[in-house]
Formats: C-alpha cells, sequence, structure tokens
C-alpha cells in the first residue's frame, strides 16, 4: 500500500517550521514514507511539522493509527504536530478517534504557522 | 487557502463521530456501555503498546476480501472460551457497538462486562475502539493481506492500560494473557478455513514507555474496578435486601 502514499516535506518562511504534504492513501503500509519525511523535517531543525492532508484520499484505521506513532514520536523528541488541509470527512474522522485532542487542526496553512509562534 | 468538498473512497468505512454510545447488542449480562464515550491509546494511562499477531493461511483459498468478510460474519464463534461476544444487530458495520463479556485473569467465575465500537469497516478490514471503562484505551484492526501466494489473517492493535490498576496487572501477567487471546482468536480462525496446524506470529513493540498520569482519573469508569467493588460489596448489600425484606 505504500505505493499510493507520497509524502513531501518542505520548509516555510518561518524556519523552525516545516510543512509534510501527504497525498494519496494512509495506511499502516506508509509508515516508512511518513516516518522518513518526518525525519528529514527534525534533520533539517524543524520543531513543528505542521501535515497537509490537502492531497489524501484513502485512510484507514491503520493510518490512524500510523499517525498516533508519528505522535508519540514527535513528542519524544520535543516537536509539535498540526493538521491542515484536513475535508469535513477526515475532520469528522479526527472527532471520532480523538486525535484532535492531540493534534490541532486549523483551517490553512497561515493559520496553523500563526499559531506555532 | 479553504479546504474544498471532495469525496474520498473511505466515506462509508468510517463511523460518524458520537459524544455517547448506545448499543443495539442484546444476551449481555450487563451494559455498562451506554452513555460512556470512546477512547483510544491517546486517552490511555499506562505505556503504549503495538500488538501484531499474524497467521498464514497456508491451503485456504480464500482472498483477502473473502477473509474479512467471513472473519466479520463469524467473528464471536473465534473468541477463546470463556469470553463471549454479543454482535449488535446490524452485525460489524461502521458505528456500532457490540457487548463484551471477559475474565479479567484467567479462569475467573466473575466476568468483566464492557463493549467495542466499530469504527471503520470496509472489504479489507475492519477496526474497534474502546469505551471508558474498557481496561484498555485502544483501537484494534482485523485485517486480511496477501503474501505471495498465501492469506495472511492480522491481528493489530495499538493500546494503552487504562488506568492504573490496569497497567499494573498488566506488569504482572495481563499483559501476556492478554497476547494469549488474540493468538487462541487467530488460532481458532485458521482451523475453521482448514488450516491444520496454524502458525501464529507475534511482534511487540513498546511504542511507549511512558505513563500519562493526566488521565489516572480514567479509574472512575474502570469496569474492572466497578466488579472489585461490587464483587467485595455483595454481602454488604445482600444483608441489608435481607434486613428490610
Amino acid at each position: 500500500m505504500s505505493d499510493g502514499t507520497r509524502a513531501e516535506m518542505r520548509s516555510t518562511a518561518q524556519a523552525d517550521t516545516s510543512v509534510l504534504r501527504i497525498e494519496g492513501e494512509m495506511t499502516s503500509g506508509s509508515e516508512k514514507v511518513l516516518m522518513d519525511a518526518f525525519g528529514r523535517a527534525v534533520d533539517g531543525g524543524a520543531r513543528t511539522i505542521i501535515l497537509d492532508f490537502g492531497g489524501l484520499d484513502y485512510m484507514n484505521s491503520g493510518g490512524i493509527g500510523l499517525l498516533v506513532t508519528l505522535l508519540v514520536r514527535a513528542q519524544r523528541q520535543g516537536k509539535r504536530l498540526m493538521a491542515v488541509g484536513l475535508n469535513d470527512h477526515y475532520r469528522q474522522i479526527f472527532a471520532l478517534t480523538r486525535l484532535d485532542e492531540a493534534i490541532g487542526i486549523h483551517d490553512t496553512e497561515d493559520a496553523a504557522l500563526a499559531a506555532a509562534v | 487557502m479553504a479546504t474544498q468538498p471532495r469525496s474520498n473512497r473511505d466515506t462509508d468505512a468510517w463511523a460518524r463521530p458520537v459524544e455517547r454510545l448506545t448499543t443495539t447488542a442484546t444476551g449481555a449480562g450487563a451494559d455498562t456501555v451506554t452513555g460512556k464515550r470512546v477512547t483510544g491509546p491517546i486517552q490511555g494511562f499506562g505505556q503504549m503498546w503495538q500488538k501484531t499477531f499474524s497467521v498464514r493461511l497456508e491451503g485456504s483459498s480464500l482472498s483477502p476480501q473473502d477473509l474479512v468478510s467471513y472473519w466479520k460474519k463469524r467473528f464471536p464463534t473465534f473468541w477463546p472460551k470463556g469470553a463471549a461476544f454479543y454482535a449488535p444487530l446490524a452485525g460489524i458495520a461502521p458505528g456500532e457497538v457490540a457487548l463484551l463479556e471477559v475474565a479479567p485473569v484467567p479462569g475467573s467465575p466473575v466476568k468483566m462486562s464492557t463493549g467495542v465500537m466499530v469504527i471503520f469497516s470496509d472489504s479489507e478490514s475492519f477496526a474497534f475502539m474502546t469505551p471508558e471503562g474498557h481496561a484498555l484505551s485502544a483501537w484494534i484492526t482485523f485485517s486480511g493481506h496477501r503474501d505471495g501466494e498465501t492469506t495472511v489473517a492480522q491481528v493489530q492493535a495499538l493500546e494503552r492500560t487504562s488506568d492504573p490498576f490496569v497497567e499494573l496487572s498488566y506488569m504482572f501477567g495481563a499483559n501476556r494473557y492478554n497476547d494469549r487471546f488474540w493468538e487462541q482468536t487467530l488460532d481458532n480462525l485458521a482451523h475453521s478455513v482448514g488450516v491444520e496446524t496454524p502458525v501464529v506470529d507475534s511482534l511487540k513493540v513498546c511504542v511507549d514507555r511512558r505513563r500519562q498520569w493526566r488521565y489516572v482519573r480514567n479509574l472512575r469508569h474502570s469496569a474492572a474496578v466497578n466488579m472489585a467493588v461490587a464483587t467485595v460489596t455483595a454481602p454488604v448489600r445482600w444483608l441489608r435486601r435481607r434486613s428490610v425484606s
């Protein structure tokens, strides 16, 4: 399933904040792609990582589980995760799984950047 | 950049968020789930474990999709002896809530009543989330996939114990007891599709060694604590009823 996941990391105007755009599928098979991109963001000095789900078109429970392990990894390293680009459907999934209690959701990247300061 | 409505392939597979649980399941001794909220590993107390159990269905012609369909239909029959799963009327479908009775320790005559909510269900997998009061704050995913010519059945749990009481029991054997539960479940499943000598593989990873003390108050929902209190105070209540009558 990892063939269906693309994760692209880019820096922002704020030196300590990176955006990780996730496209395609998010399943347990996406682990390597996601963790590698997260590692690159951390190596680049990011303290806040904004996960952009604008290109996501499929996520199963394995994908949600992967987000939790990513969250634990981020917390262990003193990093902060935020989410943008969630449509109503994925916002509902975050609410259902109560992931929204641990990962701040923002409407836009600008709003997330403002909150990251 | 505002988010635009778009359709997703998983739309029908996910449950809708609910504030409080309700169930259509019947047959259990008690419904300790109605009115509770769901919890996941984020809201749990103990160390976070990722447990993966799998069994290769050697010789079976079931595709992963056939397997998942079969597993959903006959789910309660694969549970180990001493545990009961009371399916909701609509079966294993997104948003449905099942009731369970499980022994807190092997051989216990007293059963702990709790439940699970089906949060995800499609042709390749289905997943449960636990309610407040359950011993574990967990997501458990059941799936089938292909490995070469063989279909593999898998259970993957991402879990924390819900409170310090259960965490302590996990340190003294309940963790291993929980592993055996899923190993036995997969063994039963494999036997039912004709695998003569199933081999269940397990992989346990402690994802987070820290305990989340901010969730210590989960104790107030604990089915295990409530069961223990009810058991200990049963003679007092019996005497009180007797004196009233």
